[in-house]
């Protein structure tokens, strides 16, 4: 969270909404360790990472539906996908729990 | 009043020890505690025995550095699984304890800087503790290192390090023996084989055990035939990893099994 809180800052300063996703929970391999942040205004700008460019793109999808109300705070997660799928996953073989919430407290 | 945020973005930027708990399923999905260091606490999800449950758990694991998802009943109950939390422990930084100002100790302090140490360097010797030579450390202390750990040794544990890089056995030996009376995780001494054993042969007579002497990493290091002060220093941070990890350390591309 340390890492990101800058952009937080200059966010917040200009009045811009912020979904933040946290990793909770992590089974076998995976790249980041719970408390790893990422996150996402709503102009789609980014800050931070919770994988090693595998699932970020497709946080920021789901920051922006919570964001727009399409979705509520709670649990994502994201689990293995090999090649031929093209779905969203880690190439690594884990599984990550992200927390995805609004940056209202 | 601040915000919750705002506490915890506070406590971040001094780097003060905090925990941010967040009820992630379960009823008020969302709700937040922070916990800080000296026990106080800020926030509440949702039931007051539930947040004295929390707060007794996040400081464990803030001693201990972890952050993970706990399980409790809707007022706090063990083995009940209503609602799950997620604990976000900020511990301080780790600390590298570093005696000895010489050469290796510039490339070992700049490589524990990369790794989130505070970085303290210790030598009696008042002319090679000069901030020209040491700029990354954070802290410099001209002292004897028996003086420096009776009043900081009190605060070295797990996941804090202490190398001792003088290899001379007047200043190496009281380093060594204050250090064995702190908890301190990693306990490295730089030296060849030969200079280890005339120091082992002095610690025995100061009435150390064998168990204490197991403690000590000497020659530091991993064996990855680094020469220079920079590849002795990886070579160094490397073990302290593996302690830490309990890892063997052998190649990734002759080991099978989980890499994280």
């Amino acid at each position: 969270m340390n890492e990101i809180l800058a952009d937080i800052e200059r966010w917040r300063s200009a009045g811009q909404r912020i979904a933040v996703a946290r990793i909770v929970d992590i089974e076998g391999s995976g790249p980041r360790d719970p408390g790893a942040a990422m996150a996402v205004n709503n102009l789609g700008e980014v800050a931070g990472s919770v994988s090693g460019g595998c699932v970020e793109g497709a946080v920021v999808l789901e920051a922006l539906e919570l964001l727009e109300g399409q979705r509520d705070a709670g649990i994502t997660s994201f689990g293995f996908s090999d090649d031929e799928a093209f779905s969203v996953g880690l190439t690594c073989g884990g599984t990550i729990h992200l927390f995805i919430e609004e940056l209202n407290w | 009043m601040s915000s919750i945020y705002e506490s915890y973005r506070d406590a971040l930027q001094a780097e003060e020890p905090v925990v941010l708990a967040t009820v992630i399923e379960g009823k008020n999905v969302g709700s937040k505690l922070l916990v800080f260091g000296n026990e106080n606490i800020e926030g509440s999800l949702g039931s007051s025995e539930l947040d004295r449950v929390v707060s007794r758990d996040a400081l464990g694991m803030l001693e201990a550095g972890t952050s993970e998802v706990r399980h409790y009943g809707v007022d706090g109950e063990a083995r009940q699984d209503d609602l799950s939390v997620f604990i976000e422990t900020h511990s301080r930084s780790p600390q590298m304890i570093i005696f000895g100002a010489v050469d290796f100790t510039r490339a070992l302090a700049a490589q524990s800087k990369l790794l989130g140490f505070r970085v303290t360097v210790c030598d009696a010797r008042e002319v090679f503790v000069t901030r020209r030579r040491f700029p990354m450390a954070d802290e410099l202390v001209v002292d004897w290192p028996d003086r420096l750990l009776e009043r900081i040794g009190g605060d070295l544990g797990q996941r804090d390090a202490v190398c001792v890089l003088t290899h001379d056995a007047k200043f190496d030996v009281p380093a060594l023996l204050s250090s064995l009376a702190t908890s301190v995780g990693y306990l490295g001494a730089m030296g060849s084989r030969l200079t280890h054993e005339k120091r082992v042969d002095r610690l025995r007579s100061e009435g150390v055990t064998e168990e204490q002497l197991s403690r000590i990493m000497s020659p530091l290091g991993l064996d990855i035939g680094g020469r220079t002060p920079e590849e002795t220093a990886v070579s160094i941070v490397a073990e302290i990893i593996a302690i830490r990890t309990g890892r063997a350390a052998p190649r990734l591309s002759e080991t099978t099994g989980h890499i994280h």
